[in-house]
């Protein structure tokens, strides 16, 4: 009976959370209110039953990964974008050319979806850490591996770009 | 409900609202990639939209009751690390070399 006011409520949150993001002209607080969207996207994944990408989500973005981004921010004392944003007619021109492709995508998937697909709390039971690991470890096992590939591969290169004579 | 509203309140959260979310929330990051000028924010913004493709993954496979969404939202976020890791050392590196970090200002592969 909380699903819709919950969903309302986060919603909301991540939505201003987004448009915070790119208002703001300091680096610091865009991270900030990407870290809000992403606290607020861990509940909506806890709405639609995923408790454990729910927790990976707060864990491996929210934790890991923005404090890579503070990380930076601090170490290279990013302050303010001086100049102001781009040019103002361009943006007066996308606006409302990004508004209306929303309001057609939203129409589509208000027409194309049926009503009666509906996200009932506790409907979907295979969210856990023991069913989504066995999903991992058996189908999609050669994914898995080849991601381990792929994390080692990105540390050779953050140690590459990191020495001293690039 | 205690009190009546204009229009009719569905109990259950239909499909479509997470999904229409989930399209706000990408148009704001490509808006906010299209818009901001400084490298790091442009880089933030790349990560909200991988963010709100997780959620159309999550709920799809809520809706289908599968967990395979689940999987590829993990295999996002594993790529997702990745790209944070190569690219704040690429942005270090630019910032050592340029000591800026307006993206205007580094554009000398601009033809």
């Amino acid at each position: 009976m909380f699903d819709v006011p919950l969903f309302l409520t986060f919603a909301a949150i991540a939505v201003a959370c987004a448009i915070n993001l790119v208002l703001q002209t300091h680096p610091i607080s865009s991270a900030l209110s990407l870290v809000g969207v992403m606290g607020s996207l861990a509940v909506l994944y806890l709405l639609l039953g995923g408790q454990f990408i729910a927790a990976v989500q707060l864990i491996v973005y929210a934790g890991a990964i923005m404090v890579l981004f503070i990380f930076v921010i601090m170490l290279l004392n990013a302050g303010a974008e001086k100049k102001p944003s781009r040019r103002v007619l361009s943006a007066a021109v996308a606006l409302p050319l990004i508004f209306t492709a929303l309001a057609l995508g939203a129409a589509l998937i208000t027409t194309q979806i049926p009503r009666t697909a509906a996200v009932k709390f506790g409907a979907f039971q295979q969210g856990g850490a023991a069913s989504v690991g066995r999903e991992l470890f058996t189908r999609y096992l050669l994914p898995f591996e080849i991601t381990s590939i792929l994390i080692l591969i990105a540390i050779l290169g953050a140690i590459v770009l990191a020495r001293k004579e690039i | 409900m205690p009190f009546d509203l204009p229009f009719p309140v569905p109990l259950e959260v239909p499909l479509s609202w997470y999904l229409i979310l989930s399209a706000i929330l990408f148009v704001i990051g490509a808006a906010g990639f299209l818009i901001r000028r400084n490298i790091i924010t442009v880089f933030m913004c790349i990560e909200l939209m991988l963010n709100a493709v997780n959620l159309t993954f999550i709920s799809f496979s809520h809706t289908l009751g599968k967990v395979d969404g689940h999987i590829f939202s993990f295999f996002v976020m594993v790529v997702a690390a990745a790209e944070a890791a190569v690219g704040l050392a690429i942005i270090l590196t630019v910032f050592k070399n340029r000591a800026t970090l307006e993206i205007d200002e580094v554009s000398s592969m601009r033809l």
